[in-house]
């Protein structure tokens, strides 16, 4: 489904984000990135929904090299992905229901149909009662499950989720990792990074470790 | 379909939230096209004017005072015989003088003339009417024998003919420039938009939105902010010309006659508000395809 084949990332400035990284994701499996700050997590995500590109090596996602997709190519590449950002990307400017709305309106997909699949999501994520709110007014846990509920509206086969527990106490954390389970059993295919190592105690999962854009065995 | 009808409804009330910012970029488009618009109504009204007074031009043949009946008669037939003139008029200088008497009230002071000072004359009616056929026949007319002054009454119309094309000129010089500063007042608009939405071109663009679908809603909002201001522009020029015809009115009672400006016609109205519907449409493309390529979403988070 996924998978890299010596990356190297170079920031301009010289940064170097990745180094030789390789490694392949099947369909289906839930991969944890880890790492420190600065050790190249949130590259690898942007690399894979073709937000940088890197500057040796390829990207596959998909069957599609997605290191050389043209300008045109992106916005249906990023149609088969769900992103969940660090810093959420909700918009202010309209209620909780419309935020889950865009992806649907992007892709033109039926307007019916469509509310349900909103209404549907909200639900996942135990939002529906707060449609109608503005996200400002939604905790820092809420919103992180507003964009959940966004990235999976429209019903993606990889879920990339960058540091999705990162600001919340422990509590909200397991709550959203066991949201993230469920999709594993329905099968879809999952990248989470995170630097907090503690939500990987309780699960047996894949982890992909870097160090300073280094891939550890 | 539902969603473009989604994006629309979205662009009106974006639009209505500004009202205020909205109603004063309309207001200055349409100050802007009223401009044009308006003197190309006026040019309009004096182009029917001109054509109405001077339909058929006229060559008035004044004779010598001492011709006789005999050189009127002579002249007569050399004229029914001349191949570019469809037929003439004669009039006698006793007549003249009556139809000087009636139509203008000098009865007095033409009675109080020891002599009739007219001479006797031919309205010549040519069969072709362009400036130079004319002019050319009237130096021929001239130089008859007897005929004293040969006058090209329509001359006046064909000076105001050319007045009038350098009017038409002033209305397109000024309907460009305008035109162009609407496409700027958009371009700036939509400019505007384009940076408070930031957020929201970014996060569509993450996921999956096409350029297309970014562009859309602006290109929306362009052409209705054109349309309206092409409204507002249609209202200035029809309220002003009722303004004018109540003025005329009353003028033209005074002068016994009747005469009013007419309004905009529909195909030129309808031709109004689409131009300007296309300009707020290009400035918006303009703007859209300017500055929508310098949102890329680069720094997706803090941390790299």
């Amino acid at each position: 489904m996924i998978s890299f084949n010596q990356v190297h990332k170079r920031y301009p400035g010289g940064y170097q984000a990745l180094k030789n990284v390789s490694f392949n994701i099947a369909e289906g499996e839930m991969v944890f990135v880890t790492g420190h700050s600065g050790a190249g997590k949130s590259t690898l995500l942007k690399l894979i929904a073709a937000i940088e590109r890197p500057n040796l090596g390829s990207v596959i996602v998909n069957n599609q090299n997605v290191g050389v997709l043209k300008e045109r190519a992106l916005p249906y590449l990023r149609r088969n992905l769900g992103i969940i950002f660090q810093d959420h990307k909700l918009l202010f400017d309209r209620n909780v229901f419309d935020n889950v709305m865009l992806p649907l309106q992007i892709c033109g997909f039926d307007y019916r149909e469509s509310h349900k699949r909103v209404r549907a999501a909200l639900d996942k994520v135990g939002l529906l009662k707060r449609e109608k709110s503005n996200p400002i007014a939604l905790s820092g846990g809420e919103q992180q499950r507003l964009c959940i509920a966004r990235a999976i509206v429209n019903r993606p086969a990889i879920l990339l989720a960058d540091e999705p527990t990162g600001n919340l106490d422990t509590e909200y954390a397991h709550e959203i990792m066991a949201i993230f389970k469920s999709f594993h059993q329905v099968g879809v295919t999952l990248l989470i990074s995170t630097h907090d190592e503690s939500v990987l105690q309780d699960t047996r999962v894949r982890v992909l470790a870097l160090r300073q854009g280094e891939l550890q065995a | 379909m539902r969603h473009a009808l989604a994006q629309i409804i979205g662009v009106l009330r974006r639009m209505f939230a500004s009202r205020l910012a909205g109603l004063l970029s309309i207001l200055v488009i349409g100050i802007a096209l009223s401009l044009p618009a308006g003197m190309y109504v006026l040019l309009q009204n004096a182009q029917g004017l001109v054509a109405q007074i001077s339909g058929t031009p006229q060559i008035s043949l004044f004779l010598n005072m001492d011709a006789k009946t005999d050189d009127v008669d002579k002249l007569r037939k050399q004229l029914a015989q001349h191949p570019a003139i469809d037929r003439t008029e004669f009039v006698a200088r006793d007549q003249a003088l009556e139809q000087l008497k009636q139509s203008t009230g000098l009865a007095d002071v033409i009675g109080g003339l020891n002599q009739n000072p007219l001479p006797d004359a031919f309205t010549v009616y040519p069969k072709h009417g362009e400036a130079q056929a004319l002019e050319e026949l009237r130096n021929e007319l001239a130089k008859l024998s007897k005929v004293e002054v040969a006058q090209l009454d329509s001359a006046w119309a064909y000076k105001l003919e050319a007045l009038l094309k350098f009017g038409r000129m002033v209305v397109l010089i000024l309907a460009s420039l305008l035109s162009l500063a609407l496409v700027a007042i958009t371009f700036n608009t939509i400019r505007l938009q384009i940076l408070t939405q930031r957020d929201e071109i970014e996060v569509a663009k993450l996921i999956g939105a096409t350029n297309g679908f970014i562009r859309r809603p602006f290109l929306y909002f362009g052409a209705l902010q054109g349309l309206l201001g092409g409204i507002a522009a249609w209202l200035i020029i029809s309220l002003s010309l009722l303004l004018l015809n109540w003025q005329l009115d009353a003028l033209s009672q005074l002068y016994a006659s009747q005469f009013a400006l007419h309004a905009l016609s529909p195909g030129d109205s309808l031709t109004l508000l689409l131009f300007s519907m296309y300009l707020g449409w290009l400035g918006a493309w303009l703007s859209v395809a300017r500055h929508l390529s310098q949102i890329e979403p680069r720094q997706v988070s803090r941390e790299r």
